[in-house]
């Protein structure tokens, strides 16, 4: 089952525009969606979630429409981590985690596979140490596995994560990046927007990289990370190489001069 | 466990509360009077009784849309008086008393009715993107409006005998209403409660914001109209029949919060029988007050909240709690 778009344009207020978008995402795969500010990479994961509907061309789920699924079985399949690190209200770890079990809730309370889910969220992410603990109180990076551990007691087939390693210490970064890959190897598919170019080539397993509203290119790690496209779409000089264990290092060297 | 024994001891509150504001008063009617064929009867069955029934419908009806109202938009200073809400179905009432629409059978309530549902409207329409602050901003705007066009109203009004009643009743009070007025009430606020009680699982869901509760599959358009709805009925009958009883909705879940957590879902009930307890008990205490007359419940709450008010404004300019 993999999560496609075809011809897919995007318009509307102040928010980025799309246009002519057509990409596949596979599942068992961690897939990057990279690009500069404005370029539309948040605009294309709400499509991807549903949450916003493309003025023309498609975006599926195998071959159902995303757009026209009910609200509450879309949210079964795809998860959402949004942008910005959101929560209100001073409630536990456990009591943010559970929320994820909305579109499985039927009638008042959780059910025993509610429970399972959560409990196995959290541990997945290793959350469970502080289940108790109010997600004020929490350290950056504890939130933040909180936060991903919401999206997974969801059980969805597919994880979007808009920008989840925002306002995180590298060490974080990593963690939120190990979580994710864990979950495309255990064959859910992951669709996640990133900024940092070094985290995109160390981990993804698939790029779409886009620029000014369109892809510019798409594929594995070295076929779009190229000093030339990085040149074009970020304006910036890398230096590009392998490493004795072939993996693709990036240097970032300064702004191109023109 | 510890949540269903608070439940438990709300519930005991406000039977007791209901209870004193049977008896309590200049004069004090016990129990075995209740049903006695003489004065103090007379009083518990035309005044006693519907002015606590009207307590325990209102109290419920503001505390529970405050609560309601402060989940959807994330802010804990939101309240119906807060956000203009209160003063928006003043206006609504004073206009169809003015219009000669209180003359057909609902007419007041629904005008009432419709300026409360309107004002949250204009208010998701100012206040949005403007952050936590927004909204009470907001709100500042619509009260101080529905204020104003209230006030000319009531200066134009033909008749002094009408302006000084209408005055009497904005004050907000549960003195002196028919069994009948009651019962008039009743229904709109239950069907507002009703609506408003359903909303628990999407309020939960926006604690990770609108994005988060849509990708949960929370339909947003379908909650902003249960609220309008719901808060609209409970709100409006509410002043129609008492006037402006305000900040009820502001305290009242912010006490609630502290014994059980800040999950909106779970303090929608409590708010309810916290804000009959308050409101009962407060319409009580200003009987006993001695003096000449009675204050007014919608004065002596405004007493009341707006220092609790200012402390919560100076306490969130700290940083959240």
């Amino acid at each position: 089952m993999n999560l496609n778009v075809q011809n897919l344009a995007f318009a509307h207020g102040s928010t980025a525009t799309l246009e002519g978008i057509s990409a596949t995402f596979e599942a068992g795969r961690l897939s990057v969606i990279l690009g500069p500010n404005g370029a539309g990479k948040s605009t294309l994961l709400a499509c991807l979630a549903g949450l916003r509907k493309p003025n023309r061309g498609t975006a599926k789920l195998g071959d159902e429409d995303i757009t026209a699924m009910p609200a509450p079985t879309r949210a079964k399949r795809i998860g959402l981590l949004p942008q910005g690190a959101e929560t209100h209200w001073a409630i536990t770890s456990e009591a943010l985690v559970a929320l994820g079990r909305i579109p499985h809730l039927r009638g008042a309370g959780a059910s025993a596979d509610d429970r399972r889910a959560i409990a196995a969220a959290m541990h997945a992410t290793a959350t469970d140490g502080f289940a108790q603990r109010p997600i004020t109180e929490l350290s950056g990076g504890e939130r933040a596995r909180v936060l991903l551990a919401r999206v997974l007691a969801g059980e969805p087939e597919w994880i979007l994560a808009d920008e989840p390693l925002a306002n995180l210490d590298p060490g974080y970064q990593l963690d939120i990046l190990d979580l994710l890959r864990q979950q495309a190897r255990g064959g859910k598919g992951v669709v996640a927007v990133l900024h940092d170019l070094h985290h995109a080539v160390r981990f993804a397993d698939h790029i779409v990289l886009l620029h000014q509203g369109s892809v510019f290119a798409q594929g594995a790690v070295d076929d779009v990370i190229t000093a030339q496209n990085l040149a074009t779409v970020y304006g910036i000089d890398a230096l590009l190489s392998k490493d004795e264990d072939g993996a693709t290092q990036l240097l970032i060297k300064g702004k191109m001069r023109s | 466990m510890t949540s269903r024994f608070m439940t438990g001891l709300l519930l005991c509150l406000t039977l007791a509360a209901f209870l004193l504001s049977l008896m309590a008063g200049k004069v004090w009617i016990w129990p075995m009077s209740w049903a006695a064929d003489n004065a103090d009867g007379w009083i518990f069955l035309e005044l006693r009784l519907p002015r606590a029934l009207l307590g325990l419908c209102v109290g419920a009806a503001l505390g529970l849309s405050g609560a309601v109202l402060q989940g959807y938009l994330r802010n804990p200073l939101a309240d119906p008086t807060v956000l203009g809400v209160s003063a928006s179905a003043a206006l609504g009432g004073v206009l169809a008393i003015f219009l000669g629409i209180n003359l057909v059978p609902f007419g007041l309530f629904g005008c009432a009715m419709i300026g409360a549902g309107a004002s949250i409207l204009l208010l998701l329409a100012i206040g949005r993107g403007g952050g936590p602050i927004g909204f009470i901003l907001g709100g500042m705007v619509l009260s101080t409006l529905a204020g104003a066009l209230t006030a000319f109203v009531i200066s134009i009004a033909p008749n002094p005998f009408a302006a000084s009643e209408i005055i009497n009743w904005l004050m907000g009070a549960l003195t002196d209403r028919l069994m009948e007025d009651v019962l008039t009430a009743l229904p709109f606020m239950a069907i507002g409660a009703l609506l408003l009680l359903t909303t628990g699982r999407a309020l939960d869901a926006l604690t990770l914001g609108e994005n988060g509760a849509k990708s949960l599959g929370v339909d947003l358009f379908r909650l902003q109209w249960l609220i309008v709805l719901g808060v609209g009925l409970s709100v409006g009958a509410s002043v129609a029949v008492s006037g402006v009883v305000g900040f009820v909705g502001l305290i009242v879940p912010h006490l609630i919060r502290s014994f059980y957590g800040e999950q909106p879902s779970r303090i929608l009930v409590p708010s309810a029988l916290g804000g009959a307890i308050l409101t009962l008990t407060a319409d009580s205490l200003v009987r006993l007050i001695p003096g000449p007359g009675e204050m007014r419940l919608g004065i002596a709450m405004a007493v009341l909240g707006a220092p609790f008010f200012l402390l919560l404004l100076l306490r969130y300019r700290r940083g959240p709690a």
